[in-house]
């Protein structure tokens, strides 16, 4: 026996699956399109789509009488978007959500850090399962466990009592703005469960980015005689930087846009979120609730240029 | 004479490895040191003993006369040229070779004009403004030699800086290593698991095994009288004759080594010891034919010149060598 075949070209296959793979061997331009066509269309016109027709919907007006939609160019909502109730909520929410991103980052990091430094074997697979586990449950049983957490009669609560340090707790309650009657019911309650449902969204792409920076390059900079703190500023920061952008892209434009979290912890007063709720439903002023959206697409557009312009994407 | 790096027994343990195993060694200052050995032989480790990246387990590791356990090698005045360079893809080529001088303190203006004197010298001039992904790989290297040499290092580390490159590249580089570090006068400590490129460079070389130092002399001394059967092995592939042959030759050792070009395909002259065998191999390698001869079941490696007839394989052939060419070796 031979071990030769018997020609050079090997038989065709003779099934359908055998004869596509022929053909798109042959036009890859066709396999790509039929990849990637239903996706884009999908990308292309429902989503962009449907936000751009979002945005058209900010530029008409409501009539006050009637309660319809008058569809006609004008910037009446954005002057209505613009009055000191609205800009309330609007500071409100963006001030939140930078705060969130700041403090998700300085926690998230540490995690990230030994993550991808230290971490092999099983205790990698247990940082990924401990970071994804609270996203296998569902949001609002996550949030309503909160609201337990930080109530009055709560465990934390509890807790300050056991320690004898409700002293503690009372003094921060009794603060302005960031206090309240309890946690419960105070930003702080509102800022706590921000950052524990946003958390793993901060995590998992600084700790992707540090995941890809050379282990040498650690090395070099101190072989050099930079000082841990020179090594964290001048390297190994600049090239995480991407991932922790990235990490507060998510953590920033989700708590710019959530409206339940403020809703069942926390003061009573509204953020963006719960303004688009309420104007397209219960008020039914769509131009509104529209115009209302455009902000955080703003302040996001805005963020990644500054961003941009500081070099943040220069390491990718 | 100074001693630069001086190791005393020292031993890094990586749980039950010993990557590195009472290891003795001095280094010379201003001497080009090579560390020479397989990969895993311990080699590396030894050189990250001494830019710090790693602790000794047992021993005593000296720098200059100062004790080096426990300093971190950001206080250290040693600097390192790394395998695949490490260069800050973040920074242009200027900040990567000022980055030991900013972390230093030391001014702007300073920096600059200290850096751009450093690419000069490794002849790279004018490529400041450009990212490390710009260049090439010999360039790259260039950058990582300016980027250590800045710092003024008492003692350079290079950890087989040159094996990236091709063969050209590497022997031009090997060229200019050599000049630099006898115009700067700083002592090198060159890691490497070619064995050409440690015989041509350095002063003295150190060829290493399992974690052990085996043999450490002049280049001369390493090729020409192997120690034990590994480093007649390793630099330059020499023959090793079993004992059987020794004694048919009258040695009194067990084992001896005997270089492939010390061998000629002749007749013994007087004085000459000679082997006959069959020739159960060939292969051109430009300047010589490699010649394989069976001497009773010893494979004998001939270099012969090329301009000299190859004998068909299977023909008997008489091998003749010198006495004083046969080395007794301590150990198998």
């Amino acid at each position: 026996m031979t071990i030769v075949a018997e020609s050079f070209v090997l038989p065709e296959r003779r099934s359908t699956t055998g004869r596509l793979s022929d053909f798109f061997w042959r036009h890859p331009h066709v396999l790509l399109t039929v990849l990637l066509g239903p996706p884009l269309l999908w990308l292309g016109i429902v989503y962009l789509g449907s936000l751009f027709a979002l945005l058209l919907q900010s530029f008409f007006s409501i009539d006050e009488f009637s309660g319809l939609i008058n569809y006609e160019f004008t910037l009446a909502t954005y002057r209505q978007l613009l009055s000191e109730a609205n800009l309330d909520i609007i500071l409100r929410t963006v001030s939140m959500a930078a705060l969130v991103t700041l403090v998700s980052a300085f926690i998230a990091f540490p995690i990230a850090y030994y993550a991808a430094r230290y971490a092999r074997g099983k205790w990698k697979a247990l940082f990924y399962l401990a970071v994804m586990l609270p996203l296998w449950s569902s949001y609002l049983v996550k949030v309503y466990a909160w609201k337990l957490i930080l109530a009055k009669e709560g465990i934390l609560t509890w807790l300050f009592e056991k320690l004898n340090l409700l002293w503690l707790l009372d003094a921060w309650l009794a603060l302005p703005v960031v206090g309240g009657n309890s946690l419960s019911v105070s930003y702080t309650g509102t800022f706590i469960v921000f950052v524990y449902v946003w958390m793993p969204f901060m995590i998992l792409p600084i700790q992707a980015a540090l995941e890809r920076v050379p282990a040498n390059l650690i090395e070099a900079s101190s072989d050099l005689g930079g000082t841990p703190a020179q090594t964290f500023r001048h390297v190994l920061f600049p090239l995480a930087l991407p991932g922790i952008v990235a990490g507060s892209i998510f953590t920033f434009s989700l708590t710019l846009g959530d409206y339940i979290i403020p809703q069942i912890v926390g003061s009573s007063r509204l953020f963006i979120g719960q303004a688009v709720y309420a104007q397209q439903g219960t008020a039914g002023n769509i131009p509104l609730a529209a115009a209302f959206t455009v902000v955080p697409i703003v302040i996001m557009g805005a963020y990644l240029w500054m961003a941009k312009r500081m070099g943040a994407f220069d390491a990718l | 004479m100074t001693t630069a790096v001086l190791f005393d027994n020292v031993s890094r343990h990586f749980g039950a490895v010993r990557a590195v195993d009472s290891v003795n060694l001095s280094i010379v200052e201003g001497e080009f040191f090579a560390m020479l050995g397989p990969s895993g032989s311990g080699k590396t480790t030894c050189l990250r003993l001494m830019a710090g990246f790693e602790q000794p387990t047992t021993g005593h590791i000296e720098i200059f006369g100062e004790t080096a356990e426990g300093v971190p090698p950001y206080r250290r005045s040693v600097n390192t040229v790394f395998q695949d360079y490490a260069l800050f893809s973040h920074l242009s080529i200027l900040d990567n070779v000022a980055y030991g001088l900013m972390v230093k303190g030391i001014g702007r203006e300073e920096r600059r004009k200290a850096a751009e004197d450093a690419l000069a010298m490794v002849k790279l001039p004018g490529y400041g403004a450009r990212r490390p992904g710009q260049l090439s790989g010999g360039q790259r290297q260039r950058v990582a030699l300016a980027r250590a040499l800045v710092n003024k290092p008492k003692v350079l580390l290079l950890d087989e800086p040159l094996g990236a490159l091709d063969l050209k590249l590497r022997e031009q580089m090997q060229e200019e290593l050599k000049s630099l570090q006898k115009s700067l006068g700083i002592t090198f400590v060159f890691v490497t698991h070619d064995q050409g490129e440690a015989l041509s460079m350095a002063d003295r070389i150190a060829v290493f095994n399992e974690g052990r130092i085996q043999q450490l002399g002049r280049p001369e001394e390493v090729y020409n009288q192997p120690k034990t059967r590994f480093v007649a092995d390793f630099v330059g592939s020499s023959n090793v004759l079993s004992a059987k042959l020794c004694q048919r030759l009258g040695l009194k050792s067990s084992f001896a080594s005997l270089r492939p070009e010390s061998v000629a395909i002749a007749p013994a002259a007087d004085g000459a010891l000679s082997l006959s065998g069959i020739v159960a191999g060939r292969s051109f390698l430009g300047a010589t034919n490699r010649i394989v001869v069976d001497v009773d079941g010893n494979r004998i490696a001939v270099a012969s010149p090329a301009a000299q007839n190859v004998p068909a394989m299977g023909s008997p052939v008489t091998i003749s060598f010198a006495a004083r060419d046969l080395h007794p070796m301590e150990d198998a």
